[in-house]
């Protein structure tokens, strides 16, 4: 049934006016979206945006209310077997039986998916040694830390190499270690030629990992393309300035202000301030009325400790896309570097 | 093979990951069986690891053969010998109705925790996962029923149907008791909360348990009470299992009814089982 005809490959997902309510509330409000095969691809957006119902309608787990959506090719209400035997899901929460070895988990879900009791015993040591949890094989899953759950989680979705893996907000709760981890099996995975599509809320995963972007904000996707293409359409680039003296932060957002045009953020180090500036059609322009508005400040005599220049990034992107602040995102970055 | 030159990877760079992902691509459909039996394989591993699910299975079966046999038994029948032969065969039929209330506390748990989204992605035969939970069902129901026979031969009981009447009593039982935890399952996947469906299955169970012919006979009852243990599937269940453990009765009607209403509940409720196991939220 599912074989390749690598000819014309349809689209791994190409989504027409997808929406799902639940009684008022209308958790998708029309997404529209196409991922190329062997991409990887960032759903980006805060908690409750509609990152999770898109993921589980896209796997066969809810009906959409409204829309047509195909996976693979196939029709998500139609052909659900078909999309099943092709995708691996790892969902937001571990999935795996706490009281069972991760070896036993992978040797059930290998059975669930057609290997041979051999097939199973082999991938699942395979997958183990991989994902360096051999180690952990013969414990209960419900004395795993969180790393090691993830890990296990993604394993358990590779024990037949899917065509499509969904991967929802994949390292929320890690630490930067076990992220790490996470990214370089994604990497791995996509090299492989499978279509990822992650969810998350932290605006550095999704531009570390995926080639294209989708930001969805309450149930609607509010910008597409790359994370350069997104950062295009916030500004040419983001100021930051450290200044030796807090109490000359209001005289230096004054001089900023009048000199460069854009918008000034202050930051919660009460030495720090930043400026996203208004895109310019040349760089030159841009280096010399920073360059002029520094030496308003010298003049001044606003001394500065730190002084940069960068890409905006897709913190800042996101702000400017849909007015506010991607908080959640923010908030858990802190508690991991805590 | 490679040259050791300008490396900087390690030699073995064949990653395992790699190696992995690009064998794994074979892709075979589980059959029906093999699926269930998976699913039940996952269930024993569960009770393997932890053992204090039998718990359940087996408090519930020990207190009731006890408590109610000298509770009641001197009261009712003059000796306790005599009061098994009628209470016995009842126990063994509410005990093991009642344990089957677990098995949709357990579905409902795997609901919870996302185990079920898992399976329920996969392309296999969607009554599997509940077929799966009833074969290790039948293992904890094979359990309890050994406690409270074992239980009662102790205390006296001696089965005139012979070892053949005993295991046609437990076989009969614990039919009715997969037909039962069918309802539990559908119970489970319409309210997925393990304490809801508990709840709910008590409610039920209880009224079945008391309002029936095991530990009183029906004719000292008010009438509508007895109209009720009449249509009271337990009562029937129970009956028969008197018929066959005491070989009495010659196994006729009770026999009969028993496995009507254990082939209704399962024709019954199995479809809604499957319906609202496939149903996308
Ligand atoms: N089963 C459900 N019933 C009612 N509302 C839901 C249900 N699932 C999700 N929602 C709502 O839909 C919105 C999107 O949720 P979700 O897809 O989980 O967001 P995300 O994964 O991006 O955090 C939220 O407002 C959430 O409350
Ligand atoms: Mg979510």
């Amino acid at each position: 049934m599912s074989k390749m005809n690598s000819g014309e490959d349809p689209p791994a997902i190409e989504a027409r006016g997808l929406v799902k309510a639940y009684g008022e509330k209308r958790a998708l409000d029309g997404i529209d979206l196409t991922i190329r095969r062997g991409q990887v691809f960032g759903f980006l957006g805060p908690n409750g945006a509609g990152k999770t119902t898109t993921i589980r309608i896209l796997a066969t787990l809810t009906r959409p209310s409204g829309g047509t959506v195909r996976v693979l090719g196939h029709d998500v209400l139609t052909e659900a077997d078909a999309i099943r035997a092709r995708v691996a899901v790892t969902g937001q929460f571990a999935s795996l039986d706490e009281d069972l070895t991760g070896y036993e988990n992978l040797l059930i879900l290998g059975r669930l998916q057609g290997l041979s009791r051999a097939e199973c015993r082999q991938r699942a040591d395979a997958l183990l040694a991989a994902f360096d949890l051999t180690g952990a094989a013969g414990r209960p899953v419900g004395g795993y830390s969180g790393g090691m759950r993830r890990r296990l989680d993604i394993g358990a979705s590779l024990i037949v190499t899917p065509d499509l893996l969904f991967l929802d907000e994949p390292t929320t709760g890690l630490d930067p270690r076990s992220r790490n981890q996470v990214w370089e099996l994604v990497r791995r995975v996509a090299a492989a030629g499978t279509t990822v599509l992650l969810t998350t809320q932290y605006l550095e995963e999704a531009d570390q990992l995926a080639e294209q972007i989708a930001v969805i904000d309450n149930g609607r996707i509010v910008a597409e393309g790359t994370s350069a293409q997104l950062k295009s359409r916030v500004g040419s680039g983001t100021l930051h300035i450290r200044l030796l003296d807090g109490e000359q932060r209001p005289q230096a957002l004054q001089i900023l202000a009048g000199a460069l045009e854009g918008t000034v953020q202050l930051a919660a180090d009460p030495l720090s301030l930043s400026l996203m500036l208004a895109t310019r059609p040349d760089a030159t322009d841009t280096g010399r009325l920073v360059g002029r508005a520094m030496t308003q400040l010298a003049e001044a005599g606003v001394g500065i400790a730190d002084l940069s220049m960068g890409q905006p990034s897709l913190d800042e992107a996101f702000l400017a896309l849909t007015g506010h602040r991607s908080g959640p995102a923010t908030d858990e970055h802190e508690e991991l570097k805590a | 093979m490679s040259s050791p030159a300008v490396s900087t990877r390690p030699a073995a760079a064949e990653d395992p990951i790699d190696a992995l992902l690009a064998a794994g691509r074979l892709r075979r459909r589980a059959g029906a069986l093999t699926a269930s039996a998976a699913f039940g394989r996952r269930a024993m591993l569960k009770l393997k690891h932890d053992p204090k699910q039998l718990v359940d299975s087996s408090a519930i079966p020990i207190l009731f053969t006890v408590l109610f046999t000298y509770l009641f038994g001197g009261a009712i029948s003059g000796s306790t010998a005599e009061y098994l032969k009628v209470l016995l065969p009842g126990v063994l039929s509410m005990s093991i109705a009642i344990v089957t209330m677990y098995g949709g506390g357990r579905l409902a748990q795997d609901v919870r925790s996302g185990a079920f989204d898992r399976f329920r992605g996969m392309p296999v035969w969607r009554g599997a996962f509940v077929l799966g939970g009833l074969l290790s069902d039948v293992a904890r129901y094979l359990f309890a029923s050994a406690i409270v026979v074992v239980l009662g031969l102790v205390m006296g009981y001696r089965p005139d149907g012979g070892v053949l009447g005993v295991l046609a009593a437990v076989a009969l039982v614990i039919a009715f008791g997969l037909a039962l935890s069918l309802v539990w399952a559908a119970v489970a996947l319409a309210v997925r909360d393990p304490a809801v469906v508990i709840s709910i299955a008590n409610a039920v169970l209880m009224p079945l348990s008391f309002a029936s012919n095991i530990f009183v006979q029906p004719s000292t009852m008010p009438g509508w009470l007895q109209a009720f243990v009449d249509v009271n599937p337990l009562s029937h269940v129970a009956s028969a299992a008197r018929d066959l453990m005491n070989d009495t009765g010659g196994a006729g009607g009770a026999v009969a009814w028993s496995l009507i209403a254990t082939a209704v509940i399962a024709l019954v409720c199995g479809p809604i089982t499957l319906r609202l196991y496939s149903k996308q939220g």
